[in-house]
């Protein structure tokens, strides 16, 4: 079915061919009738530089790692893996590596507001020496993570029995009230007529370290916060290794990684007065390649570039990306279906990708004058979107990603859909997959047209509270507001999506 | 498990918790590493610390931080130079850390120990070592190798130093961004070590490198270079080599590197000699000063006195001082205070005519700046220009700034003009003193913040300091002893604070006679606060006056304070009582 249905939706006119997706693993599966918890719901996926490992991040406040298990032989000389260029055959397969508690729920004291452990984004930093470092970010906090093997010590051989001195009590007790006697008492014994012979005591000597196992540490090393009075929707890495910025809705903070007791603000749109407020920023993200440019998005569905170059502060934006409205079109919703949930640079440099409500688009850094390219992803929602803005879904944030080589691009949808659309010229692929382990069933449908009830009820994604958001038009169409598939991450090198279908982790290749 | 003597003991627990559980524990013996090894002898030290501690690094930052910072030192401990090699691997280690400070901190001791070993053995243990970390697999050993470099090359071999400089150039073009950053920060110091012949054509290649670097992280580096190499180099390759380099680099698109050039520009032109400074050098620091980014121009506005005591009166005159005039009225508060704060210094380099005709307008415009940073600077510095024009010039306008600032709504800003007022008074004189700012003084002491009233205390000691007990007889002490009958007990608080800061300055006389006798009045407030405060300024007066009145007037008072209902009039009475006990007995 899965075969007939993709050769079936797609005429390969002209560029490469459509891709075949195939279900590869999924974590954290649901089994039927379970109900979701709110924590393990995913709301951040990332895969590192190489590919080699991917983070989520929950509403629980916790990250998990995963690694990359099929890669583990061809793993080469350390300086290439810094370089990311390395060709393998087989698709990636993951496993679970670690979890950790990045964020836990705090409250604000001073402005009485409780701030929610939720991970809002997640983004890998240049590792060293084998250790994998994060940055995590709530809605207020940013954190850098240090993952470690660390080796389980076991300790013997000691000079001062530590049963017999137990029984001593205060004298060998461990605790820092005695180290400091016993401090006091080294200094004594320097200071005094104590003497070291040349050859040293042989009676002393050093403790026996032995290990067997290693184990995954996970350090917080840095904590950055106090600097954003509204919430966090983005933090990037820039391209010098050095630097990092964090977004809110009004104000763009640029960090130094080692530095946490200070952030500059290089980019600020808060009026003078927040009456004048007409729009914020929705999403920033630093250049792939020229570490003294960044993008941002608005709620408006600009996308500003600014060149860090010029000034200090970057309020005025060196290009604006903005498409021309066409006449007449306008109705109550164009503001906010135009609002940018989010934007990806190419790896090339030259390209950008913005997701709006309705339409994933692909701009030009060169070409402002327009995108190059705008795909629907769900246009067969637009005569809801009355219904959409009474269920407040029409606020949705829906993330995009690029594809490593940057031919195709992917998004997320309602009822656990995704979608990828080759952005090649004369391309023509436009696929619809589901978030489950059968990606392919949806093939048959495309976008412009509405989706099709299945009718069996284990095909239909209708499970727990999500049966009550289920709406089904006079068609008898169903369209399940409440499974979002709002995040997805797209390998950096092979054709491979990593998507959250509410708390579980999908993963296909192909 | 051994048992050890009793007198070992506490080196034996040190030995035990380097491998504690408790990290505070480890980093105290860590700390203490010196002791371990005289304990263990220079040859177990040797062969069992050393190690031990090489096994045994992949500890917390903080721990593996003071390891390398002790092993820096450890020479002696290990059996002297000749044994300074063993020390080697372990920081080798340390300098593929992933945590800056604790690879900063094992270069510095790698340094450290280099410098004092032997030629032969800096050839054997060093040079290798430099050549692995520069190979190294990960960015953080290369990061670590530039900064080793000027140690190993001067012992090397005509062949290896060949190599070394083929290496270090290798670093310059590395992949990563921040290895580049460290052969740029670096470069200087390995140049210095560098054959002239190999400077002016490798190295000068390398820094060509580093000066193009898409990276602005990098090129702004590279102008902190430009000084250094500048002072290496021939003038006449400096003005060929450097000069072209600073030109382009101060108009570079990167502000950041704009910044640095205006930073440093003053040091290049030490480098490249007095007559390229004026042909090409100048225009550029005009230009920076003129820059569009207020940044660059607060970087360049705090250098205007450094760089024109570097050129003539008339250069300074006829090109900065035009620039200076608008950066006066720029339209960043942070240029106008930057330029305010040094200013004054151009004083003695323009000379007094010059300063009177075209310093003193700006002056006079700065002390009337809307931004009280900017009015603070001026005032700070007010001395500078008094050794050139006299003070009397300024003084109209800045009487007005002086009251402005005293009254400012933000507390700092008062705080901060508090601290000169001793600095004005000296500059002002005791006349122009007594009639303007006197009452001032008196008014900080009733301020609503804690922080001004106790500076305005310290404010009232120090003008006594300055114009002499018989002045302060008149001018402060009554007005300050008047205050003691304010309603608010913190305001009389203030004031007991500043008596016993004013008696060591008076002497024992004027204390005795009319400090004295208001504190003892003061014990009898009806406030508790007030009275464990009077215990606590009788107990600082103890030294300063007789002992027959010690025994007549305070500790009778203090006697009665101590069998007061509040426990606290009683704990620092009885403190007082027992250390007017301890002077009577000495």
């Amino acid at each position: 079915m899965n075969n007939g249905g993709a050769e079936a939706a797609v005429a390969p006119v002209g560029g490469p061919q459509p891709l075949e997706w195939k279900f590869s693993q999924v974590f954290g599966e649901r089994t039927a009738g379970e109900e979701i918890q709110e924590v393990d719901i995913i709301s951040a996926i990332e895969f590192n530089r190489t590919g080699d490992h991917l983070a989520t991040g929950d509403r629980g406040g916790r990250v998990v790692l995963f690694e990359r298990t099929d890669s583990r032989d061809h793993v080469g000389h350390r300086r290439d893996l810094e370089k990311m260029d390395y060709p393998i055959n087989r698709h990636p397969m993951f496993r679970y590596k670690t979890e950790f508690q990045s964020h836990e729920p705090e409250f604000d004291y001073l402005k009485s507001l409780e701030i929610e452990e939720k991970i809002n984004k997640i983004r890998w930093c240049q590792s060293a020496n084998g250790a994998l470092s994060l940055l995590s970010a709530n809605d207020k906090t940013i954190k850098f993570w240090k993952v470690q093997e660390k080796k389980v010590k076991k300790v013997c051989n000691m000079n001062v029995d530590s049963t017999k001195a137990m029984g001593n009590g205060p004298i060998v007790g461990s605790s820092i009230s005695t180290s400091s006697r016993q401090y006091i008492a080294n200094g004594g014994c320097t200071n005094n007529d104590f003497s070291f012979p040349t050859g040293g005591f042989p009676s002393l000597h050093l403790p026996v370290v032995t290990s067997h196992e290693m184990n995954l540490m996970a350090r917080c090393r840095r904590i950055y916060g106090h600097a954003h009075y509204y919430h966090i929707n983005s933090i990037s890495n820039n391209s010098d290794g050095e630097t990092f910025i964090s977004a809110d809705d009004l104000r763009i903070n640029l960090w130094n990684l080692e530095i946490s007791s200070q952030s500059f603000n290089i980019v600020d749109v808060k009026p003078a007065n927040m009456e004048d407020l007409t729009e914020v920023i929705t999403s920033a993200e630093f250049h792939p390649i020229h570490c003294n440019m960044l993008a941002y998005s608005s709620s408006k569905g600009l996308i500003r570039l600014i060149d860090m170059r010029q000034s200090a502060l970057c309020d005025r934006h060196t290009k604006l990306f903005e498409e021309q409205e066409a006449p007449g079109s306008r109705s109550f919703f164009t503001d906010i279906i135009a609002s940018i949930s989010d934007i990806k640079f190419a790896k090339d440099g030259r390209h950008m990708l913005s997701r709006d409500y309705l339409t994933l688009k692909l701009w030009d850094i060169n070409m402002n004058s327009g995108p190059v390219k705008t795909f629907q992803v769900h246009e067969y929602l637009r005569p809801k979107l009355c219904d959409l803005y009474e269920n407040d879904s029409i606020f949705d944030k829906f993330e995009c990603c690029l594809s490593g080589d940057g031919l195709r691009v992917a998004t997320g949808s309602y009822s656990n859909l995704f979608r990828v659309f080759g952005c090649s010229e004369g391309s023509k692929e436009a696929t619809t997959l589901e978030a489950s382990k059968t990606p392919m069933r949806r093939q048959g449908l495309t976008s412009t047209r509405p989706l099709r009830s299945l009718g069996s009820p284990s095909v239909v994604v209708r499970r727990g509270k999500g049966a009550d958001n289920a709406a089904l038009d006079a068609n008898g169409n169903t369209f399940d507001f409440s499974t979002k598939l709002l995040h997805l991450a797209w390998h950096p090198t092979e054709n491979s999506l990593a998507c959250a279908a509410s708390n579980s982790l999908y993963m296909y290749y192909a | 498990m051994a048992m050890v003597d009793e007198p070992l003991y506490p080196i034996a627990v040190l030995i035990d918790e380097l491998k504690n559980e408790d990290i505070q524990l480890r980093l105290n013996s860590i700390r203490r590493l010196s002791t371990i090894a005289r304990a263990l002898g220079e040859e177990r030290t040797r062969k069992e610390l050393i190690p031990f501690l090489s096994e045994n690094n992949d500890d917390d930052d903080e721990v593996l931080l003071a390891m390398a910072d002790e092993l820096g030192v450890f020479i002696p401990y290990v059996g002297g130079v000749e044994h300074a090699n063993v020390l080697l691997p372990t920081l080798e280690t340390l300098c593929t850390v992933e945590e800056t400070c604790v690879r900063d901190k094992a270069v510095e001791s790698l340094c450290r120990i280099g410098a004092q070993m032997r030629e032969q053995d800096l050839v054997e243990y060093f040079i290798p070592l430099v050549k692995r970390l520069a190979a190294g697999e990960w960015f953080t050993a290369r990061v670590s190798s530039c900064g080793l470099f000027h140690i190993a090359y001067p012992s090397a071999p005509d062949a290896l130093k060949t190599e070394l400089r083929a290496i270090y150039s290798q670093l310059c073009q590395d992949d990563m961004p921040m290895v580049r950053r460290s052969s740029a920060t670096n470069l200087g110091k390995f140049a210095a070590t560098v054959e002239a012949p190999h400077l002016k054509v490798d190295i000068m290649s390398m820094f060509d490198d580093l000066t193009q670097d898409d990276q602005d992280s990098v090129r702004l580096l590279a102008v902190e270079g430009c000084a250094a190499l500048g002072k290496l180099l021939e003038p006449q390759d400096c003005v060929a080599h450097i000069l072209p380099v600073i030109v382009s680099f101060s108009q570079d698109k990167s502000w950041r590197v704009r910044y640095m050039v205006a930073n440093q520009l003053y040091e290049l032109c030490e480098a490249v000699g007095p007559e390229p400074t004026r042909s090409d050098l100048v225009p550029v620091y005009v230009r920076l000063l003129r820059d569009n980014e207020a940044e660059v121009r607060i970087a360049a506005a705090g250098k205007v006195t450094k760089f024109c005591r570097i050129l003539n009166p008339e250069l300074a005159i006829q090109h900065i001082l035009p620039c200076v005039k608008e950066l006066s009225t720029d339209s960043s508060q942070h240029v106008r205070s930057a330029l305010a704060s040094v200013i004054m210094g151009m004083a003695p380099v323009l000379g007094k005519d010059a300063t009177i005709e075209q310093l003193l307008p700006i002056f006079l415009s700065l002390l009337k700046d809307e931004f009280p940073d900017v009015r603070l600077n001026i005032i700070s510095k007010l001395d500078q220009v008094n050794q050139v024009i006299g003070i009397d010039l300024l003084s109209q306008s800045l009487l007005p700034a002086i009251v402005e600032l005293a009254e400012d709504r933000h507390w700092r800003v008062r705080l901060a003009i508090i601290e000169y007022i001793p600095l004005l008074a000296s500059q002002l004189g005791v006349g122009f003193f007594d009639d303007k700012l006197g009452a001032l003084c008196m008014q900080w002491l009733k301020d609503k913040v804690y922080s001004i009233r106790d500076a305005a205390a310290n404010n009232v000691k120090r003008l006594a300091e300055e114009f002499g007990p018989d002045w302060a007889m008149q001018h402060i002490v009554p007005q300050v002893l008047d205050l003691i009958n304010n309603p608010h007990y913190l305001h009389r608080m203030t004031i007991l604070h500043s008596i016993s800061l004013l008696a060591p300055v008076m002497g024992s006389d004027i204390t005795c006679s009319k400090l004295l006798p208001v504190v003892i009045n003061a014990s009898k407030d009806r406030v508790p606060n007030i009275k464990f405060n009077v215990a606590k300024v009788l107990q600082s007066l103890i030294p300063i006056v007789d002992q027959s009145v010690v025994e007549k007037t305070i500790r009778p008072c203090l006697v009665e304070l101590s069998e007061d209902p509040d426990v606290d009039v009683r704990f620092f009475a009885t403190q007082a009582l027992e250390s007017s006990n301890q002077v009577m007995m000495s």
